[in-house]
């Protein structure tokens, strides 16, 4: 019985640990606004210069800023979570967290917790300065922003799961991956232009991808006004098994590093 | 029959070619302190690893109050704690907001109270609003000590408890040691290098060289077989390998 327990506080004193630390550090709070705020005035504008030009590149610019906006959801998702799970490793915490009645499914629950909180306090602001600064309201795509941010979030944890678990086996000298690895999908998942872009032979991985689904959903909202289910409902199934190969990978690794001693040496 | 707090079955530990354990058995007895010994690369951490549940036997298995750690190690989590220096807490959290979490982690149902109490035991009252990352060494091991009792475990890992402190920290940690399974009858098991400490404290003394359990007893009985005069010399001649006194005279 005892196996399958789940305890809410548990969590959320987990939950706490990072609200202290976020409170007790405002770099750390000030970086979280930073970087998507940069980059969302940098497509802010090229959006507007690219527009000033008649023809089809003016209409495919007209959605730099929400193809960015979702990016950003799909990145700093997956950082919020792997940055959560660094501060363990970086303090040097994570034997006392191993050894606490702590469970796997609890610790990923925290951290996906902790992921939302992180995103909120990015992307929020940011919204609100693309609304002001460019007139472009991402709130105003409704229940398809539901679809498109859930999906996201989805393959965000799916692959900050397997960070971690990289990073639990091979120690921190991994944790250039928890901030790169998500650059590798950013051609493939086609953010700025269509899927036909691509090499044909190409395409059918780049259609693996869930978020490729949710940004083709994007254009066909932003710039044919149709919102497609069909794309959505794809990325949800592509998101199960992502989601299940993250957990199956954190749980496999997480093996591995208590079989390679890796638990007691954190560090490089 | 005394209740065996630790049980340790044919335990292996293998680093691909490199033998950390060897196939080591031993029992600890509930209520008892006893020290693991032994040189560097001797196995001691690698034997505190496997029986807190953080590293996972080649073979053998390692039980806890009749729990598999490598099952159930959930059934028991909760009457366990570990302090090490090798392991930090968060250092921008207070220690405060540190004991919060932990005594939230273990369920624990009155989290200010026994904050209260610890700091009263352990005197952590001056600096329990400041962050952990901006102690001394003994006021970091007050707090790690104050971390690792805040469930009142009834099985208590130590591993180097009182390394790089002064003497007069030193002394008082070991005093609260004893003052702890005094009041609560609990297991101590306790590695460390510190002879006048494992003399003091332990109640056996498990010898370990090459990852192998090479001589057992309580420190009278370990200076008594090999003929020396305390504990510091009896260490000598297990990690320089020369015999005991008995098996010389044979």
């Amino acid at each position: 019985m005892t196996a399958f327990a789940f305890s809410p506080r548990r969590v959320g004193a987990m939950i706490l640990r990072h609200i202290y630390l976020l409170r007790s550090s405002w770099p750390r709070l000030f970086e979280l606004v930073y970087w998507p705020a940069v980059q969302m005035f940098m497509w802010g504008f090229l959006q507007i210069g690219i527009a000033k030009y008649p023809g089809a590149l003016a209409g495919t610019a007209s959605t730099f800023l929400a193809a960015f906006l979702l990016w950003d959801i799909l990145f700093r998702g997956q950082i919020g979570y792997s940055m959560s799970f660094l501060e363990e490793m970086w303090s040097r915490n994570m034997p006392n967290l191993m050894i606490s009645p702590l469970r796997a499914t609890e610790f990923v629950a925290a951290l996906i917790a902790m992921s939302m909180v992180r995103l909120s306090i990015g992307l929020i602001p940011v919204t609100i300065l693309a609304i002001f600064f460019f007139g472009f309201n991402l709130w105003s795509l409704g229940l398809a922003l539901a679809a498109f941010f859930a999906n996201l979030l989805f393959t965000s944890w799916a692959v900050g799961m397997f960070c971690s678990g990289l990073v639990l086996r091979h120690g921190l000298g991994a944790e250039s991956l928890a901030w790169s690895l998500m650059f590798f999908f950013l051609p493939l998942t086609c953010v700025y232009y269509p899927v036909t872009t691509l090499p044909e032979w190409v395409q059918p991985l780049a259609w693996a991808l869930p978020p490729t689904a949710v940004f083709e959903g994007m254009r066909a909202l932003v710039i044919d006004h149709v919102f497609r289910g069909d794309l959505m409902l794809w990325a949800l199934g592509l998101n199960a098994l992502w989601l299940a190969a993250g957990a199956f990978s954190f749980q496999r690794l997480l093996g591995a590093s208590k079989r390679s001693g890796s638990l007691l040496q954190i560090g490089e | 029959m005394p209740e065996i707090a630790v049980q340790a079955e044919k335990l292996t530990k293998h680093y691909g070619e490199a033998i950390a354990v060897a196939g080591i058995s031993f029992a600890i007895e509930a209520g008892s302190i006893t020290g693991l010994l032994g040189g560097n690369g001797a196995g001691k951490t690698t034997t505190i690893g496997m029986t807190m549940g953080l590293v996972t036997p080649t073979s053998g298995r390692v039980l806890i109050f009749g729990a598999d750690m490598a099952r159930d190690s959930h059934d028991v989590l909760h009457r366990i704690n570990f302090e090490s220096p090798y392991v930090d807490l968060p250092h921008r959290l207070t220690v405060r907001q540190n004991l919060r979490i932990f005594g939230m982690l273990y369920g624990i149902a009155k989290v200010g109270e026994r904050i209260a109490q610890l700091a009263e035991d352990l005197d952590l009252g001056e600096f329990i609003d400041r962050p952990a990352g901006k102690l001394s060494a003994g006021q970091k091991t007050r707090v790690a000590l104050a971390k690792a009792l805040i469930n009142e475990p009834d099985l208590l890992v130590l591993d180097e408890p009182t390394a790089s402190l002064d003497p007069d920290t030193a002394d008082w940690i070991r005093g609260h040691l004893e003052r702890y399974r005094t009041r609560r009858n609990a297991t101590i098991v306790l590695a460390s290098h510190n002879m006048g400490e494992v003399e003091r404290l332990c109640d056996r003394v498990l010898m370990m060289r090459r990852g192998e359990i090479v001589d057992d007893g309580s420190p009278n009985q370990l200076i008594a077989r090999y003929g020396r005069q305390n504990l510091e010399e009896v260490f000598l001649d297990i990690a320089r390998e020369r015999r005991h006194a008995g098996e010389m005279a044979s």
